[in-house]
């Protein structure tokens, strides 16, 4: 019999039964709920049903929170409106609630891991894309849309078709200033932003081994930029430490007989992959988007591409498009490319080792350009605080916001104008994601800040 | 949920790649409550100016207005799984759209809307989008055979077996899976002693 995959084993675990067409149902071991559930417990409402498993449900307010205040003054009524709604059905329902004010708010996709709530092995789900980051830690982790929100609130269930599964090796090492988020802009661009559609990815390698925790995070956070459904990283000593004494973990006897079983969770030898994917650490350089799809990055040392060069029309039709919206030239030195303001933050790019390494490069410096820099979660902030990194980010010019999605979605009103340009750490370059006519640049927290610095995209190897 | 099988109904090109969720919603609009509709939320930012006037294109064409497919190209649908971008489709009258690639939570969305996500080859796509020359023109749908039909023109399409079966019978997820009751406890039961820690 044939080995199976880090995934098939979480899968199979998890697996009630298949219908005839071979969907399966799974069982859904955690559910976590931001602000836009709100259309999900409305379809609980009309067909009057409760939530089958609510202890297993965790709400947490993330995507419409201010983060200049801690609490709802100020903020506008319809702002308001959504995330009392996610007070008021988690409370109706008996479901925990991480809100506003509570000191472990944050990012839902910074919270999970951070509280313990997420663990190797586990399948996870929550109404947003990136809930792929989630499978840092090994666990089976892909965002749903509400009307399967409203499924698993329901049921605790999930119907779902098994995806094919991919395999992204990165091998040999990194050279200095590249990152995880370099790595994934890598493989998106390589691969195109649907290059992993229908597919599960695991990411193996050297290069992954020696990653941390918080950068495997980033990583597969980005998998669903590339299309995958899901991101996953075989959990060693690194992820168990992690976990070890978080809030939400195991701990006693339960704990060893957790880490026996989260060791087991890895691909064998043997297993077959649908798909390989293999790049060199060595090859990578720290790359920057420049379009309105995160397939449209490129290295830091190149330049905007030309329509004239593409290999189709249909191509050469998106590369124009993209240049149009995004007000560049082509063949225009990508360094040449000046910036209106930087935006450090989202679930991609805001736990502490990111504060950290912008914080490196803006030390005692002064940033040419304004930006906001928003951590992940609270704890996160109190903790940059305690190592003096808001100090750093504030004599910069920096502001130093409260946690939340902010400027990566621009929903609780943190909104790039139209027409500026942003450096952002953020994950999807789409056109107006960040405000309408907001042109927005995808980058690592380093990169971010040495653009700040300069006024321009730069190489933060030539700093 | 309204099932579907056969649709002959005007159809929108949309020659486009990568019209994302935030492009089919833009954030903004989704603090709103369903009840007053989405459908004016669709393709907000291309359909119209910063000041709220219509620009030249083709969802605002008159004919668009009664349109229940759309032709589009690659990776339709990718990015955020708010199913709001399918709300806004649907809202706005469209049944099924057409492309060769979707993202994988806009498809399952839009399938738990009564929306059908027709999977079209690359080639077959461009037939279409140049049968349809940039003008809203008459499509036929038909689930049952899996096939599209624009003049002489007649394409397949794929779909997932239980999407289909889903579609054509109008099927709710949730009165399928509590019909599996029985089989659910007793899974739960053998996962509590597999898994003791997770309570
Ligand atoms: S930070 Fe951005 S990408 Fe992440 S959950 Fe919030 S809105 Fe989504």
């Amino acid at each position: 019999m044939a080995g199976k995959t880090l995934f098939d084993k979480v899968w199979q675990a998890h697996e009630i039964c298949q219908n005839d067409e071979g969907q399966s149902l799974l069982w859904v071991d955690r559910h976590l709920a931001h602000e836009g559930s709100f259309h999900a417990f409305n379809k609980l409402a009309e067909r009057g049903l409760p939530v089958r498993h609510p202890e297993c449900t965790t709400g947490v307010a993330d995507h419409y929170v201010p983060t200049n205040s801690r609490n709802l003054i100020s903020v506008q009524p319809k702002v308001r409106n959504v995330i009392e709604q996610l007070i008021e059905n988690t409370r109706r329902h008996g479901v925990e609630l991480i809100g506003l004010d509570d000191p472990r708010q944050g990012i839902v996709h910074v919270v999970g891991p951070e509280q313990g709530i997420t663990q190797p092995g586990l399948l996870m789900v929550c109404g947003d894309s990136h809930t792929s980051t989630h499978g840092a830690l090994g666990a089976l982790a892909f965002g749903i849309g509400a009307s399967e929100v409203a499924h698993v609130l329901a049921t605790q269930t999930l119907w779902q078709t098994k995806p094919k599964r991919m395999r992204i090796t990165v091998d040999g090492k990194l050279s200095p200033g590249v990152t995880a988020k370099d790595i994934a802009l890598a493989w998106i661009a390589q691969l195109g932003a649907d290059g992993a559609r229908g597919y599960a990815i695991e990411y193996a390698g050297s290069v992954i081994r020696d990653l941390s925790v918080e950068a495997r995070l980033t990583l597969c956070n980005l998998s669903i930029e590339g299309g995958g459904r899901c991101g996953m990283i075989a959990p060693d000593d690194k992820t168990i430490e992690y976990v070890r004494g978080r809030p939400y973990a195991p701990q006693g006897e339960a704990l060893v007989q957790a880490e026996a079983y989260w060791r087991t969770l890895f691909s064998d030898d043997d297993a077959k992959f649908d798909c390989e994917v293999v790049l060199r650490g060595e090859d990578i350089a720290p790359i920057v988007t420049w379009g309105v799809s995160p397939e449209e990055a490129l290295p830091i040392d190149g330049r905007v591409p030309h329509p004239d060069g593409a290999l189709s029309a249909s191509k050469a039709r998106q590369i124009q498009n993209s240049l149009d919206y995004m007000g560049l030239q082509p063949g225009q030195k990508l360094t040449d490319v000046k910036i209106d303001r930087v935006f450090i933050g989202s679930c991609t790019n805001s736990r502490l080792e990111d504060l950290r390494a912008a914080a490196d490069v803006l030390r005692g410096k002064t940033c040419k350009v304004p930006g906001m820099v928003s951590p992940g979660s609270t704890l996160v902030k109190v903790q940059a605080e305690a190592e003096g990194l808001d100090k750093v980010f504030i004599d910069a010019g920096l502001e130093w916001r409260e946690s939340g999605c902010s400027m990566c979605v621009g929903m609780n009103g943190d909104l790039v104008a139209s027409g500026e340009r942003c450096a952002s750490t953020t994950n999807r370059n789409f056109k107006g994601r960040q405000g309408p006519g907001a042109r927005t640049h995808l980058m690592s927290p380093a990169m971010a800040a040495a653009a700040a610095l300069t006024g321009h995209l730069t190489d933060i190897r030539d700093l | 949920m309204q099932p579907i099988n056969q649709l002959f109904a005007l159809a929108c090109p949309l020659p486009l790649e990568n019209v994302d969720t935030d492009q089919l919603i833009p954030a903004r609009f989704m603090k709103e409550s369903r009840a007053a509709g989405y459908g004016a939320f669709l393709l907000h930012d291309m359909r119209f100016d910063r000041d709220g006037s219509p620009r030249e294109f083709i969802l605002n064409h008159p004919d668009a207005e009664h349109a229940q497919i759309l032709v589009a190209r690659r990776n339709f649908g990718a990015g955020s799984s708010r199913e709001a971008a399918v709300y806004a489709l649907v809202d706005f009258g469209f049944r099924c759209v057409i492309a060769p690639s979707f993202g994988d939570i806009f498809a399952s969305n839009a399938v738990n809307n009564g929306l059908l996500p027709a999977l079209v080859s690359e080639q077959d796509c461009e037939l279409l989008l140049g049968a349809l020359a940039n003008n809203v023109g008459q499509i036929q749908v038909d689930l049952t055979a899996q096939k599209i039909t624009l003049g002489d023109i007649s394409v397949g399409f794929d779909i997932n077996p239980t999407w289909k079966l889903k579609l054509l019978n109008g099927w709710d997820d949730i009165d399928l899976t509590n019909a599996e009751a029985a089989t659910i406890e007793r899974f739960r039961e053998s996962y509590r002693n597999h898994y003791p820690w997770l309570g």
